[in-house]
């Protein structure tokens, strides 16, 4: 397949709790994939363009000088038209999404919820805690636009949330994340499997799974290891667990948890501890919060791994921040720009992960290639979007014996 | 049919989360919505047209289910996919060739005009 086309919808593994999508269904998703890929790809560099011909000079002649934070330009290129029309384009793309998602889920819920129902019954992978509250960086608003969030419900104990995340990330991601949509959790696996050939965690947390796209890539590749996948959305962790179960990977539980408190778990519980794309969706108050957990409960000579989108440093020119800072004020994520402008080194030493401990690599999506060209073919940064991501890691170090 | 939701309805819900304005004119942005929810469905229309031309190729006959059941090979995969990158850079020609216009921008034609007529 040309590595210019995204392959259409009707390529993704058709696992037992995907939704089934009807023709037409399909072929919207198709049409948003291409569009996403057209405003990124074709439309994308207009921004840059419209940035240094006119917003770029008009700045210095007003202000004589340089933007000096990514919200100056953010202030200015609001005003300019190309972008307005590019930011409105790419906002409806999104909402038509969750449009089309919604409505194919919603249609089929009374399969997917008894089928659902029927996966974990007898699973034993979904273990919900209803007295877990939902955090306010969670409810405050619709996280990029999915209405009701992750742990939103149309009726009581049904799947439509995590129904709706797994059917459409296809279309916004351009296709870029594999058959399973698990291209970042495969990566990590990959990554893992080169740097330490031999290592075999018993234990493994991933923090904040959602449905579990990255957290069961891990638990199929290391098939001897037990891995806990924990979010605060009941609702996205019984489709989840279904989703695990209709996939026979049966070495991973879905349990209804904070990150910030893991006290169910004891010091040094777990050899390797996993976000995937979820840092980003706490808070200030919280993130210090819940790697101190995170730290506490990950074993001496463990490993602790964050996989998000670069962060903003100081050598980043500042209209790629801006570029990059789109989903926080235009697709609820409103912690985005934060999290992102932290150095996260700094973050992760305050939570007690050395900086000689440290380390920062890349990872690209790992997939069917034969199938799914999307992913080498990102050359157009899609920024916040592109299936290439950077980890941040350290492990941990083994206590050193006491001298004699 | 799901019992007691009506999911067309609830479809459309409204996440929460104050929505930016793009515009100055809320109803350019009401306008932009319409108009890609049509540019959507016809996308939409000309696959299932493709997918009734295939169908009839293939087998001489065709019925709903057919339709709804049908999955392109590679090969119809990357025909329907070149099909809809095209439709795509038709609806989209404006802003592209504004792009353009920022990259290689043009003097007013007045310009020319005079330039010609002297």
């Amino acid at each position: 397949m040309s590595a210019e086309l995204p392959p259409p919808y009707t390529a993704l593994t058709k696992h037992p709790m995907l939704a089934r999508t009807n023709h037409d269904e399909s072929a919207r998703f198709n049409f948003l994939t291409h569009l996403n890929r057209y405003l990124s790809g074709t439309l994308g560099p207009g921004n840059k363009l419209a940035y240094e011909r006119r917003v770029l000079p008009a700045f210095r002649e007003e202000h004589g000088r340089d933007p000096e934070h990514r919200y100056e330009i953010r202030d200015w290129m609001n005003e300019d038209p190309f972008h307005r029309m590019w930011s409105a384009l790419k906002r409806n793309s999104m909402e038509m999404r969750q449009q089309n998602g919604r409505s194919t889920v919603l249609r089929q819920l009374d399969e997917l919820d008894a089928q659902a129902r029927q996966f974990n019954e007898h699973s034993g992978q979904l273990e919900l805690d209803p007295k877990i509250e939902q955090p306010i960086y969670q409810t405050a608003v619709d996280i990029h636009c999915q209405p009701g969030g992750y742990h939103g419900e149309e009726r009581p104990g049904d799947v439509s949330a995590g129904a709706n995340y797994d059917v459409g990330i296809f279309a916004t991601t351009g296709g870029a994340l594999g058959g399973l949509n698990d291209g970042g959790g495969q990566a990590v696996v990959a990554w893992a499997k080169k740097e330490r050939p031999d290592w075999q965690p018993r234990r493994i947390l991933d923090v904040g799974c959602t449905v579990g796209h990255n957290a069961v890539p891990i638990a199929a590749a290391y098939p001897e290891a037990e891995v806990i996948a924990i979010d605060t959305a009941g609702p996205s962790l019984r489709y989840g667990a279904a989703r695990a179960a209709g996939l026979g990977v049966k070495n991973i539980k879905f349990v209804q948890a904070s990150g910030e408190d893991l006290s169910r778990y004891p010091d040094g519980h777990f050899d390797w501890v996993q976000t995937t794309m979820f840092l980003h969706e706490l808070s200030a108050e919280s993130m210090p919060r819940l790697l101190a957990e995170c730290n506490r409960v990950l074993a001496p000579g463990g490993l602790i791994l964050h996989v998000e989108q670069p962060q903003y440093s100081p050598e980043m020119p500042l209209f790629e921040q801006f570029m990059r800072d789109w989903d926080a004020f235009n697709n609820n994520e409103p912690f985005w720009s934060a999290m992102h402008g932290k150095d996260l080194k700094d973050v992760m030493a305050g939570a007690g992960f050395a900086k000689a401990d440290q380390f920062v690599v890349g990872v690209r999506a790992v997939v069917d290639r034969s199938i799914f060209p999307a992913a080498e073919s990102e050359e157009q940064e899609d920024y916040g979007r592109a299936a290439v991501w950077n980890a941040y890691g350290a492990w941990k170090p083994v206590a050193k014996e006491m001298a004699a | 049919m799901t019992e007691g939701i009506d999911w067309i309805a609830r479809a459309g819900a409204k996440p929460k989360g104050r929505r930016p304005a793009f515009f100055d004119d809320p109803a350019v942005d009401r306008l932009l919505s319409l108009t890609m929810a049509v540019v959507g469905e016809v996308s939409v229309l000309r696959e299932r047209l493709d997918t009734v031309e295939r169908l009839l190729d293939a087998k001489g006959t065709i019925s709903r289910a057919d339709i709804e059941a049908y999955a392109p090979d590679r090969t119809a995969g990357e025909e329907r996919g070149e099909m809809t990158r095209a439709y795509i850079a038709r609806v989209m020609r404006g802003f592209q060739q504004e792009v353009e216009a920022l990259e290689n921008p043009d003097p007013p034609i007045m310009d020319w005009v005079e330039k010609f007529s002297k």
